[in-house]
């Protein structure tokens, strides 16, 4: 075990894939000063230009020469700076990797990995703050993930390089620096495997990327009142673990979805819907999700604070859910 | 003006190799037409008849390995790069083995074996992909080619602007050809295309352009033996844009009451595979050696339309297959 950030998290799993395996490649804007994060740095030094690739300011080009590059025998990793610059590829994603195999008849395999950088950090504003995971889960195709922790970073990355799959890749911006222990091993996480954060009895929280410490910072808080939330950190969207979650659900009979994307239409829905099918019998509270206002965010501190789903806010609706 | 005599140097063996496709593809797209009047082909289709020179010109000088990607008007391109027309045809009927097992249609056949990448739905998608096929070759270190064929609609678009700046700045072996008909769908393109046109574009980011008479095979022939050349020896991405006309509307649907009886009626006059019979008959080669062409290509396509007609249709549960690893919707069908 090592402590490492989770930006460098990411970069010793991409390096060691790199190692592994000939065919595997980075391309985006700015890698080779090490990327807008630094979630690249050094790597052109031991890799060199051409598998550590600086690209235009073309984003839609970026992504559609990886599924040329990825159609033709490369795993290329794609590096979009920013989630908000990624809709600039809306097309090379969603209408080119995330059908070729499936309209060419299976044809070709599409195998690349987008990294988005996403969500709010600070006074970032509208164009560079948002959370767009849950659209993504929406189109066949296409693997959505999460992380929230280095160990993740590194063990979810190496996966989805390895994936055959087009997988769309979100890390949070917020957590660059945070620290943890990553193990040294070559471990892969498999998609569709839920974390528990944290085990609890009477609640059942739902929640991915950065949202997960402050719902296990409200867990605790909530500890304090005697109320014991279970946070269950999904890791990956698409496929998602829902017999981890109707199984927590079993046991504590409410369930609180909590995420940073605008809650209207988020991938909160879907798992709020999905246990009220599969698990009603068992609810004794309504379920209910945490989300942000359907509002572009707001660059002065006051007013992107309003957006943000806090420990204070989780703690705030899971009381009501355990009070119902 | 077609030519009234022959060159030459003309390579009548290869010539009769390039009549033979070109008519191999227009039965193809005629036999498709037949299908589509008789309510076979469920989707709309795209025909390329009177560009099948460019299809031919190009692709001639192409490899098996070398890559090729098209548009929605792929038929011609996708034949000439060795696809099987059996499948073609079954993919247009939407018939269990077509070259999607009847999930893409028209729009999507591909042929993965011959290098072909696939037709494409929305215009100018293509040169990205073939970018980045290109930059595969070149990460790889590999002597192949990447081609993309487009439509004149297509340098409207950003990727023409984003995908040739990319394999210029990475010097990478591809070749871009716009099949420039006159429309973008059913819109003349000069209406809606400003400054002096797509050669001059490609070339103001550095890739080297040239213009050819697209309903001249050898003039095609010629042009992309060049590029070809120059790209396999380390020259970085070329560039032509061939001039033809559309002799049918944007889609089999579409009558193109937009354009005048005189305008068509002139582009007939001038339409590749005639043209190009006339000049093998001006060398010598003999009316029934060319008739010969136009019936056998005639009757495979009407065999391989009969096939097609008589395929079944896909089993249900190709419906579910070749989505996804992670996910697949055959484990849990959400």
């Amino acid at each position: 075990m090592a402590i490492l950030t989770y930006a460098e998290a990411g970069k010793q799993a991409l390096a060691e894939e790199m190692r592994r395996d000939p065919l595997v490649w980075a391309v985006g804007e700015d890698l080779g000063r090490g990327g807008v994060f630094g979630q690249y740095k050094g790597m052109v030094e031991e890799f060199g230009p051409l598998r550590i690739s600086d690209a235009p300011i073309s984003e839609a080009a970026i992504l559609g020469a990886a599924v040329g590059a990825a159609m033709t025998g490369t795993r290329p990793v794609v590096e979009m700076r920013f989630a908000d610059f990624a809709l600039c590829a809306v097309d090379e994603l969603i209408n080119q990797a995330a059908k070729a195999r499936y309209m060419f008849g299976g044809q070709t395999k599409v195998p690349l990995v987008v990294r988005e950088p996403m969500g709010m950090w600070r006074s970032s504003a509208a164009q560079h703050s948002q959370s767009l995971e849950g659209w993504y889960t929406h189109i066949p195709g296409l693997v959505v993930v999460c992380p929230s922790t280095p160990a993740d970073n590194k063990g979810l990355l190496k996966t989805a390089i390895r994936s055959d799959d087009p997988v769309v890749y979100f890390e949070h911006k917020n957590i660059w620096g945070l620290e943890g222990e990553v193990p040294d091993a070559d471990v892969a996480i498999p998609f569709g495997i839920a974390r528990t954060a944290r085990p609890g009895r009477d609640l059942t929280i739902v929640t991915w990327s950065a949202t997960v410490h402050a719902a296990t910072a409200a867990a605790e808080a909530l500890a304090g009142d005697g109320i014991e939330a279970e946070v269950i950190d999904l890791r990956t969207l698409w496929p998602w673990d829902r017999a981890a979650v109707f199984a927590s659900v079993e046991r504590t009979g409410r369930l609180l979805v909590a995420h940073e994307a605008v809650q209207v239409g988020g991938f909160g829905a879907e798992v709020a819907a999905t246990v009220d099918e599969h698990c009603f019998g068992a609810l004794k509270a309504p379920v209910r999700r945490l989300g942000a206002p359907r509002v572009p965010i707001a660059y002065a501190p006051p007013l992107e604070d309003l957006l943000r789903v806090t420990p204070a806010t989780i703690a705030e609706a899971a009381r009501a859910i355990v009070s119902f | 003006m077609p030519a009234t005599s022959a060159p030459r140097n003309l390579d009548v063996d290869r010539l009769l190799s390039h009549h033979r496709l070109m008519w191999r593809i227009r039965a193809f797209e005629e036999a498709a037409l037949r299908a589509n009047a008789e309510k076979l082909v469920l989707g709309a289709i795209h025909p390329s008849i009177g560009q099948e020179a460019i299809a031919v010109g190009v692709c001639s000088n192409l490899n098996r390995d070398d890559i090729l990607s098209s548009t929605h008007r792929g038929h011609g391109h996708t034949l000439a790069k060795g696809a099987d027309a059996g499948a073609m045809m079954r993919e247009l009927l939407g018939r269990e083995g077509g070259t999607s097992h009847g999930k893409g249609g028209s729009m999507h056949i591909a042929d993965f074996e011959v290098g072909m990448l696939g037709a494409n739905g929305v215009v100018a998608a293509n040169i990205h992909i073939t970018a980045g096929a290109a930059h595969a070759i070149k990460l790889r270190g590999e002597d192949r080619v990447a081609c993309s064929i487009f439509g004149d609609g297509a340098i409207n678009r950003g990727p023409f602007l984003e995908g040739l700046n990319w394999a210029s700045v990475f010097a990478l072996p591809a070749l871009f050809v716009c099949e420039d008909n006159g429309f973008a769908s059913t819109t003349r393109t000069a209406a809606m295309t400003g400054g002096p046109g797509p050669a001059a574009r490609a070339e103001a980011i550095g890739v080297p352009a040239v213009e050819v008479d697209g309903n001249d095979v050898m003039a095609v022939d010629e042009a992309a033996r060049q590029a070809v050349a120059a790209i396999r020896a380390g020259g970085g991405p070329r560039f032509i844009v061939a001039r033809t006309y559309r002799l049918t509307g944007h889609t089999a649907a579409d009558a193109a009451p937009y354009r005048p009886k005189e305008e068509v009626e002139a582009a007939w006059r001038r339409e590749p595979i005639a043209r190009l019979a006339q000049l093998l008959a001006d060398s010598g080669v003999r009316g029934a050696v060319l008739a010969a062409h136009e019936r056998e290509a005639r009757e495979e396509m009407d065999a391989v339309y009969a096939d097609a007609k008589a395929a079944p249709w896909p089993p249900l549960s190709r419906g579910f297959e070749d989505v996804q690893d992670a996910g697949d919707p055959r484990e849990r069908a959400f």
